[in-house]
């Protein structure tokens, strides 16, 4: 996501009204960035009960620590960092019997890659309506595992770059690269079952 | 030559254009000889592209407003 040092400048005039108690300012934070954060809080926590929560929480904890923001990063990054704490908190309370975090060891073996390899049709998101598409892509991202779909969100979604994904969801580079690799294969390969042009398969190229 | 392993390694790279000239032609050469990769590549940038349009979710007026109301009392307390 690139942003002129003039949004920048006006965000941080923005948060500096905010901390003073200005509460038209802190309800511009919120319209810029609330339907992110909840998109992003329902693929992790995949129950829109918990991603509302998440959603007050991370706002509630920002205004809170407004202090503590630096301004050296963005705004987003920064509150995309608290709302996925409070979502795998989330998680971790639903699945008390196991822990659940980003930086779960993953399996890069080549068992995820390419089963299923078939052209596309020209325009495939056309054969479906807007809300049957939604639907497509939404079930698609909740069937990956929890690690690569915020990676994917933020990156692919969202057009953070590498880095600022690194930095929101505290993993180092080459792991955010790693998972949105995983990422973009298993969705090509669970999409690929919608969109193939009929009749194609493999070997029709060989 | 590159393997089909070592393409998909270096895809997101690829597709980012984030790759050097050196191993993008390398890459452009493998997918040129390979049917299989060359759909890979071009289906995994379709993903991609469809994501890119999606919309974001529509959150309830209830949801902001409830949201908002909880922060002007926190603000209201701490000034």
């Amino acid at each position: 996501m690139s942003s002129s040092p003039i949004e920048i400048d006006e965000e941080a005039a923005i948060i500096a009204q905010a901390r003073l108690g200005n509460t038209g300012a802190f309800n511009e934070l919120l319209r810029r960035y609330e339907r992110k954060i909840f998109r992003l809080a329902l693929h992790i926590t995949q129950n829109r009960e918990d991603a509302e929560d998440v959603l007050q929480e991370a706002f509630l904890k920002a205004y809170e620590h407004l202090d503590q923001f630096q301004g050296q990063s963005k705004f987003y990054t920064w509150i995309v960092r608290i709302a996925v704490n409070q979502a795998l908190m989330k998680l971790r309370k639903r699945k008390a019997d196991r822990s659940v975090s980003l930086d779960e060891t993953i399996d890069t073996g080549e068992d995820n890659i390419a089963r299923e390899i078939a052209a596309w049709d020209e325009n495939p998101e056309q054969k479906y309506s807007r809300e049957e598409l939604q639907r497509i892509l939404t079930s698609a991202i909740d069937g990956l595992a929890p690690i690569y779909r915020a990676v994917f969100v933020l990156r692919d979604i969202d057009g953070l770059s590498t880095e600022e994904a690194a930095e929101a969801l505290d993993l180092s580079v080459p792991a955010v690269k790693s998972r949105l690799l995983r990422a973009r294969l298993q969705l090509r390969e669970k999409l690929t079952r919608f969109f193939k042009r009929k009749g194609d398969d493999a070997f029709a190229y060989m | 030559m590159l393997t089909c392993k070592q393409f998909l390694e270096e895809l997101s790279d690829y597709l980012d254009e984030k790759t050097d000239p050196q191993l993008r032609q390398k890459l452009e050469q493998h997918i040129s000889d390979c049917p299989n990769c060359w759909v890979i590549c071009d289906t995994t940038k379709k993903t991609i592209q469809i994501y890119k349009g999606m919309d974001p979710v529509a959150i309830a007026p209830d949801i902001h407003d409830r949201l908002m109301a909880a922060l002007e009392q926190k603000m209201a307390r701490k000034t």
